[in-house]
């Protein structure tokens, strides 16, 4: 999947989402006939498990086969035509895992797969052609002489040709392209290396001379296209992981016709639609409420934890939830014409603003390779103005040079050490889903993070419930157990842990939108909006309870903190960093959590403007910001940070906009995830040093012409090797 | 050393097998769930795949 490819300027370059999402967007059909269902099962681990989804699955009537991939927990499920993927999910939880639906479309991934198999090929190629070059080569190098000597440079030469012409080909079109835009990369020196190598070699056989170096082009091409593998799984791994969160969102909808209502794709919609969207479903559309009343949940679009009241003519929005009733709406934009797209020009012009970051690897190839060719170039020179003209000898050192100066340990330095710390992050739930992203963190000194939904789980806890009387909480009990409005339920299993028991109450009754209503004890008991209830709202997220004449009681909630936010932010002061929260919330709601969680700077009722602004302002101060947000009113701040992270659970424009998702509900991971970070950017200067060190060792040597291609093997082997050790110390 | 003739070429034979081998597997898709696989063996219903 290429991303050159892709056309909007909303689109980041950098990141693997992107694509998934573009193509998810394009695709406007649901999918008709036989086909295969791809369900995710995040839970299955063992060899039980297997055979009781396939048996489960293969009784399941519509059914014709069912596979599960345990590497990357899924199943692929052959149907019949027409048999509903609801059931299939049912029946994989009712054997007790769970599952979600993925959506084809977006897992085609058969072009990532080609390419990885592609790579493996030319790797094994090379490896065999090593091998066997490897071991004729000893014999030449243990003293074979005369005419074995020349057999044995002529049967290696008869294998090195097609295995480098076959297995070097990422190299020479990467160069390739670098060199039509009159530039120099790494793969400049190491395709000049490996062709100058074998037709240096073919020449010296042809004479029937010494020094072959057939197994030094072939070692040259394995030992990189090893780096150039490893590369690519890390990036694959994180690409399938994020395109798997995308896939998780299949955007459907109901649409409502003639009275019914049919299930279509959200792209199917046009603007003058009817759409029905039920309690605790996500919102596809921009529309107006038709019918119905509900409250809406808006804390991804804006920050705002309190939920708002939707009723007719009230105008809704792509990505909030709604919350108790049905609605119908009428929809007036759909797809890019949404708010939810409109934001994605401001992500455009953040990324704009963010400096085009060079790596570590770029930059040291900036340095090192106009080094190699101007070495290698004066070694020839100076040889054949020292020799009185022996181009055949001055050729020799000069190859010897290039061979010995390639970047061999270099093109490994990097990804074995990215390969290692993104292993580590992914084992505690970190997604990188950018090259560079590490190296980015490590630089980090200033951590900025969103409220709601980041910080916070979106999921509030009642306050001070002791404060009120047995009675009054009893009652509220009752009214809360009747709703599934996300206030109701928390009240519930608060009431629930204290070891509370709801009262009596009779005839009780949600209206949506509103609260819920019913009889306490003879008395007209309600339960619900400040307004609904008649009392005076206070600034917080509330919920108030009237019992028949009394005065109304306010029910004060608080988000409830994420599991690990309060390690995390621990960690993160303690490595120095200043932290700085900043909401779309209310200023009362973001200075109480501020204080309970202990950051002391913090921003409240943010636009996303105002959040990419203060980010952008932050950054010309000259400070390293890592953003870490989960909302829409977060995506233009997260683009234009330095390096950003998103849960799992952020919406995905503002996961398509960070370089690293977590995939966990707990945030403690941060703090090591920071610390990671530094530690592989230490390992990568290391190596660095460590390659460098090889060559001012042995670069004199090969000047002098004294390099045999035995010494070059083995500095070859020995840099590479030491660079895949000094990897693994990644912590 | 006359014995070169005949073992290079078996030697060069034996391993193009093993490379011809892996491509056979990689091909087959015998790499696309190593972690399931390692488990499957251990399991007692028939399977019949890869079938084709």
């Amino acid at each position: 999947m290429s991303l050159a490819e892709t056309p909007h300027p909303a689109a980041c370059p950098a990141c693997v989402a992107a694509p998934a999402a573009e193509e998810l967007a394009a695709h406007a059909k649901l999918p008709e006939g036989p086909g295969t269902v791809q369900l995710s099962l995040p839970t299955i681990h063992c060899a039980a498990c297997i055979s009781a989804v396939e048996r489960g699955l293969a009784s399941t009537p519509g059914v014709r086969t069912a596979r599960v991939n345990l590497t990357l927990k899924r199943v692929s499920i052959d149907t019949e035509p027409g048999t509903p993927v609801e059931d299939l999910i049912a029946r994989i939880e009712g054997l007790g895992y769970e599952a979600h639906e993925l959506d084809a479309a977006a897992l085609s991934a058969t072009e990532t797969d080609r390419r990885g198999r592609d790579l493996l090929m030319r790797l094994a190629v090379a490896f065999f052609a090593n091998m066997n070059v490897m071991l004729l080569s000893v014999a030449v190098w243990s003293g074979a002489e005369g005419v074995t000597r020349d057999m044995f440079h002529w049967i290696s030469a008869a294998i090195t040709i097609p295995a480098v012409i076959f297995s070097g080909q990422p190299f020479y079109a990467s160069a390739w392209s670098a060199l039509r835009v009159r530039r120099l990369n790494m793969d400049v020196p190491i395709s000049l290396a490996i062709v100058l190598a074998v037709a240096l070699s073919l020449w010296e056989t042809s004479l029937s001379g010494k020094h072959a170096y057939f197994d030094a082009a072939l070692s040259l091409t394995f030992f990189l296209l090893l780096g150039r593998y490893l590369d690519y799984r890390t990036r694959a791994s994180a690409r399938s992981a994020a395109q798997e969160l995308t896939a998780l969102e299949v955007p459907k909808a109901w649409r409502l016709r003639d009275g019914a209502e049919v299930q279509v794709r959200v792209n199917d919609l046009a603007v003058g639609d009817l759409v029905r969207v039920r309690p605790g479903g996500r919102i596809p559309v921009d529309g107006v409420v038709v019918e119905g009343t509900s409250e809406i949940d808006r804390s991804l679009m804006t920050g705002e934890s309190l939920p708002v009241f939707a009723g007719p003519d009230a105008a809704v929005h792509a990505g909030e939830v709604n919350l108790t009733g049905p609605l119908s709406l009428r929809v007036s934009a759909t797809g890019r014409d949404t708010a939810l797209h409109r934001i994605a020009d401001l992500v455009a012009v953040a990324e704009s603003g963010r400096t085009n970051y060079n790596s570590l690897a770029d930059r040291m190839a900036r340095a090192y390779a106009p080094v190699v060719h101007i070495l290698a170039a004066a070694t020839f020179i100076a040889w054949m103005w020292v020799s009185g003209g022996d181009a055949r000898l001055s050729l020799n050192i000069a190859v010897a040079t290039l061979i010995i100066t390639c970047p061999c340990a270099l093109g490994l330095a990097v990804p074995a050490v990215t390969t290692a710390a993104s292993g580590r992050l992914f084992r505690k739930g970190l997604l990188i889903k950018d090259g560079t992203a590490l190296e980015r963190l490590a630089e980090v000194d200033t951590v900025v993070f969103d409220k709601t939904g980041t910080l916070t789980m979106g999921l509030p806890e009642p306050l001070d419930l002791d404060m009120l009387s047995r009675r009054d909480i009893e009652a509220a009990l009752a009214l809360a157990d009747a709703s599934s409005h996300p206030l109701a339920k928390a009240l519930v299993k608060a009431g629930r842990r204290a070891g509370l028991r709801p009262g009596p109450a009779t005839d009780v009754t949600e209206v949506p939108g509103y609260g819920v209503e019913g009889i306490v004890r003879d008395e007209r008991a309600r339960l619900g909006r400040a307004a609904w209830v008649g009392a005076d709202g206070v600034a917080q997220t509330a919920t108030y309870l009237r019992l028949g004449s009394a005065e109304p009681i306010a029910i004060r909630f608080a988000d409830s903190m994420r599991p690990g936010a309060e390690q995390a932010i621990e960690e993160l002061r303690a490595a120095g960093k200043r932290l700085i929260l900043m909401s779309g919330d209310s200023d009362a709601a973001v200075r109480d959590f501020a204080r309970r969680i202990g950051i002391d700077e913090a921003v409240s009722e943010a636009l996303p403007e105002d959040k990419a602004r203060m980010v952008a302002d932050l950054a010309a101060e000259g400070r390293k910001v890592l953003m870490v947000g989960d909302g829409l009113n977060d995506t233009a701040a997260l683009a234009a940070a330095h390096v950003s992270i998103s849960p799992a659970t952020a919406l995905d424009a503002a996961r398509v906009a960070s370089d690293i998702v977590l995939m966990g509900k707990d945030l403690s991971a941060l703090g090591d995830a920071a610390l990671t970070a530094v530690s592989a950017r230490a390992r990568i200067k290391e190596n660095f040093t460590i390659s460098t060190i090889y060559n001012v060792v042995a670069v004199p040597i090969a000047l002098l012409g004294f390099a045999t291609p035995l010494a070059a093997a083995l500095a070859m082997s020995l840099s590479s090797i030491t660079v895949s050790l000094n990897a693994l110390r990644v912590r | 050393m006359d014995v070169l003739i005949w073992l290079i070429p078996v030697s060069l034979f034996l391993g193009g097998l093993g490379l011809a081998g892996f491509f056979w597997a990689l091909r087959k898709g015998q790499f696309e769930d190593p972690e399931g696989d390692s488990r499957r063996i251990l399991n007692p219903d028939y399977d019949e795949k890869p079938k084709d």
